[in-house]
């Protein structure tokens, strides 16, 4: 297929992954399967949500991220910083307080992410007015942008062609800071991620659309180097948190939260957060049965960008501290000040091509041979015993099946089939060990007291 | 050779699981790399289908039969019946009771949108035993 290389950012440490079905079982697009004892991705089916790495029992997803001294290349290195980073602080950290701390740590100047939203929101408008087919959806979440690349690709030309937050800001903080006189290849700009999707997202931009940002560093790791500098300085910070602070109102403030996007559209907006419930609704778009809302906000993670794999403070209470300071500052509206000379020149920078469909359920390119593998599933399905156990390897039987198809499994591998098998001495017993060893990996059987919940955990 | 054939049962006056066959067929159109555009037209057809089954008949059931060059749609229910096709064909029609219509449907459209959305529609109907339609759509 010529569909352009997908870069993802999840991947699976070996070392620590010892093979279990959690992550299996949880990824809303079958994109995992164990093989040696270890959870393998596929690739052209991730869609980088981060569900697996939520439900690891050992930790063992990691998100690739920019080296930190990568900054250092720049002689001004901005870091673009969205509200969660805020919110899931304790509430007697002021925001101040963090971004001094971030300009110690070697940024010239922190921005907020959300500064360029009122323009974003009125190209959305603008868009929304001339479309035709409804709803339209939301491009801000690069997580159900992908989603529906893959697994619903009739609906890629209702996704809105408005970059995000992220890149606007990006785009505006750079001309912002060559119109001061700095030269562009001075200005390094990194956004402070929530989540692996917005990684993927940039890193794998065509070539000749380059992304207005240097790099990505992933929130955890800034939240604890900042939280450290925090508690380990004595008295006053000895850097003023820069300019651009706080200047961001209410809806600057919740954007990237739920319900953050769909009050400020226009007519029946709906706001869905958590991929799950993401893709019910959108198979229900996908099927016309919903036909009369305009605009979907979906969000792929749980209180949406609070609930971001990165994020290191619990959901809620980042949502409670984002609340509380919107209505602090429910004073503030309208487009930021320094923004509004750039308004148009924002505007007639902000459209992206509609997202290319690349669909991961496809059984063949060509219907004949398509229809037989179906064929072959369905029988197939008629000796798997429907439990959906997983320990075969692939996330259920449905799965396994079409994997034996495509000739990247065996029927052996299901563990009830083995058990037939030996009862008609068509299986060795070692054989059969064998099998669940290439799955679960080499001596998986054997006992082992330090393994999670057992006698000598940890040891 | 070359054919599948699937089975799906409708329940009268259960709104929940409409769109229940619509929803099986779309994957199965999705895994056969049919055009999204052609899989809408199905899908839609298929799912007016489904409701009209449920608004109005006892009980039904469908069936679907593909191949590699067309999808073969019959929605066969026990049900009270159309008296007159010619009417019931026409937009905006509608005997659904006020009840189904608070749900949102019965909007008098079902039947003369599936007949849109297929490249071949036909329908008998029996006062009193039921109705049954038979569609198809080719698959490229």
């Amino acid at each position: 297929m010529a569909y352009e290389q997908f870069y993802h950012a999840i991947k699976v440490d070996e070392s620590l992954c010892y093979g279990c079905t959690h992550c299996m079982y949880v990824c809303p697009t079958g994109a995992i399967r164990i093989r040696n004892g270890k959870a393998s991705i596929r690739k052209e089916w991730c869609v980088d949500c981060g569900e697996c790495k939520k439900s690891c029992p050992v930790d063992a997803f990691y998100i690739e991220q920019d080296d930190f001294d990568k900054i250092y290349d720049f002689k001004y290195r901005v870091a673009l910083v969205p509200a969660v980073m805020i919110g899931q602080f304790p509430s007697n950290i002021s925001e101040s307080e963090i971004f001094s701390v971030m300009r110690e740590l070697g940024f010239t100047h922190v921005f907020q992410t959300e500064h360029t939203v009122d323009v974003i929101n009125d190209a959305m408008l603008l868009q929304a007015r001339m479309a035709e087919d409804k709803p339209l959806i939301s491009s801000f979440c690069p997580a159900v942008v992908r989603l529906i690349q893959v697994k619903f690709p009739s609906l890629t030309d209702q996704i809105i062609r408005v970059m995000s937050p992220v890149d606007a800001s990006a785009i505006f903080f750079r001309k912002k800071l060559q119109d001061a006189g700095i030269p562009d290849e001075e200005i390094g700009i990194f956004y402070v991620t929530p989540c692996a999707a917005k990684i993927a997202g940039i890193k794998s931009q065509v070539s000749d659309r380059k992304s207005p940002l240097n790099g990505v560093i992933n929130m955890d790791f800034l939240y604890n180097k900042v939280y450290h500098g925090i508690k380990n300085r004595a008295g006053r910070s000895s850097r003023s948190p820069g300019e651009n602070l706080p200047n961001l109102g209410p809806k600057h403030i919740s954007w990237s939260l739920t319900n953050g996007e769909a009050p400020y559209m226009k007519g029946r907006c709906l706001a869905i957060d958590e991929i799950h419930n993401v893709i019910d609704f959108l198979e229900r778009v996908e099927s016309e049965e919903i036909t009369d809302v305009d605009f979907l906000e979906l969000r792929a993670c749980d209180e949406s960008c609070a609930g971001g794999v990165l994020v290191v403070g619990n959901r809620f209470l980042t949502v409670e501290r984002l609340r509380k300071r919107a209505a602090l500052f429910k004073d503030i509206h309208g487009i930021p000040e320094d923004l509004e000379p750039y308004h148009d020149y924002l505007m007639n920078r902000l459209t992206i091509p509609t997202p290319e469909p690349r669909s991961m359920l496809v059984l063949d390119e060509d219907r004949a041979v398509a229809i037989r593998k179906m064929q072959q599933v369905r029988k197939l399905m008629c000796y798997l015993p429907g439990i959906d156990c997983a320990a075969c390897g692939a996330p259920n039987c449905e799965s396994l099946a079409r994997d034996i198809v495509q000739k990247e499994a065996q029927l052996s591998s299901c563990i009830f089939i083995q058990r037939t098998m030996e009862k008609h001495k068509k299986l060795h017993g070692d054989h059969a060990i064998r099998i669940i060893e290439k799955t679960w990996g080499k001596d998986r059987l054997d006992k082992d007291c330090t393994k999670l919940g057992a006698k000598d955990e940890g040891t | 050779m070359g054919a599948m054939e699937f089975r799906y049962e409708v329940e009268g006056g259960n709104f929940s699981k409409a769109g229940h066959a619509s929803s099986a067929v779309k994957k199965i159109l999705k895994q056969l790399n049919v055009d999204a555009r052609i899989i809408k037209r199905v899908v839609v057809a298929l799912y007016e289908g489904e409701v009209n089954v449920v608004a109005h008949a006892h009980k039904g059931h469908i069936l679907v039969n593909i191949n590699e060059d067309e999808i073969g749609i019959s929605i066969i229910d026990q049900g009270p019946g159309i008296p007159d096709i010619d009417l019931a064909m026409q937009e905006g029609f509608s005997t659904a009771s006020a009840a189904v219509r608070e749900m949102g449907f019965g909007a008098g459209m079902g039947l003369p949108n599936m007949k849109k959305n297929t490249d071949n529609f036909e329908i008998e109907s029996q006062v009193g035993v039921g109705t049954t339609v038979r569609m198809t759509t080719r698959l490229s």
